[in-house]
């Protein structure tokens, strides 16, 4: 069973909350998803929908919040992001996002590290987004990270894994969890994330923006679940050449 | 007297309080986070912590996100 940072989650798969049509759906996916831990993200009020609350139709017993700090372009911003969080009854728990810039929202590694630093420093469990850098990954492990979240592909892009070489040296040398986020837009992408080894994956968009996002969670877990056992039984090796899954012995009767 | 709440202007009493405030906009409290003048308030506070002219207030909840 997958534990982070003394925490047991029977699902692999996580869950995000944004872009569905409705919060009924999202609510809907999410049980299909079968995933105990959700993303959330931080925003203004809006003060002319204040019945507009996500929290009414989440259930807090039946999923860990993730929040998360999307929008923060540095550790500060990321930081502040973090306390509201915590002061909103989000608990410890934090997924670092700080990504600078607006087209590739690929992280910037160097605030990542100190606001992990300094948010471990304040508590916090940190499972920090980033790009697939092993050397990183090492480094904010050694921070107090409890986990870290390589990117599969850019966030909401949903092209797969195009990191593989880059998470695989990951998953040989974390010793924290390794959760492949971002850009996994199908259930093959996650079959291959959870084949590779990685502990878990967190899908939001390839889910909400399906044209049955009930159905495609469904999908989505048994991928993950398909992926691990796969892993977890152990691949065959690959080779360039072919070798014959028949017997080449008793074809005498031919030649 | 005048506060600024999430970037807007508002008109309100003197002597309004965060709760009160938040119910006039017809918020739940227990789903708004509230940071007051750069400082956050506990929940504790949003009974007794009086709003002054020209506070900026910025009301902040959990939305839909990855």
């Amino acid at each position: 069973m997958l534990t982070i940072a003394g925490r047991k989650f029977r699902s692999r798969l996580f869950g995000g909350t944004g872009k569905f049509s409705s919060p009924e759906v999202m609510k809907e996916a999410l049980a299909a998803s079968g995933c105990e831990m959700v993303t959330v993200a931080l925003r203004r009020v809006d003060l002319d929908n204040p019945d507009d609350d996500i929290m009414r139709v989440l259930d807090r017993d039946r999923y860990l919040f993730l929040p998360n700090t999307s929008g923060a372009r540095d550790a500060g911003e990321a930081i502040r992001l973090a306390k509201l969080a915590r002061a909103s009854g989000g608990g410890e728990w934090l997924k670092l996002e700080v990504t600078p810039d607006p087209r590739t929202l690929l992280p910037d590694p160097i605030e990542t590290l100190k606001a992990t630093e300094e948010l471990v420093k304040e508590g916090f469990k940190v499972l920090p987004y980033i790009n697939a850098d092993p050397i990183l990954a090492l480094r904010l492990q050694d921070v107090g990270a409890v986990a870290v979240m390589p990117l599969g592909s850019p966030i909401g892009t949903n092209q797969g894994v195009l990191t593989r070489f880059q998470i695989e040296i990951i998953i040989a040398q974390a010793q924290v969890p390794v959760i492949v986020d971002a850009g996994l837009g199908a259930p093959s992408h996650v079959a291959e994330a959870m084949e590779m080894g990685a502990d878990a994956v967190l899908v939001n968009t390839a889910i909400a923006v399906a044209g049955d996002p009930v159905r495609m969670a469904r999908a989505f877990a048994m991928a993950v679940e398909a992926g691990r056992i796969a892993y977890e039984a152990g691949l065959g090796a690959v080779s360039k050449d072919a070798a014959p899954s028949s017997p080449d012995d008793g074809l005498g009767f031919l030649r | 007297m005048k506060v600024f709440c999430n970037g807007e202007a508002q008109e309100i009493a003197p002597g309004t309080r965060v709760a009160e405030y938040l119910s006039q906009l017809g918020l739940d409290a227990s789903s708004v986070v509230v940071e007051c003048d750069g400082k956050i308030l506990t929940r504790e506070e949003y009974g007794s912590h009086a709003l002054q002219d020209g506070s900026v207030l910025e009301l902040i909840r959990f939305v839909g996100g990855g």
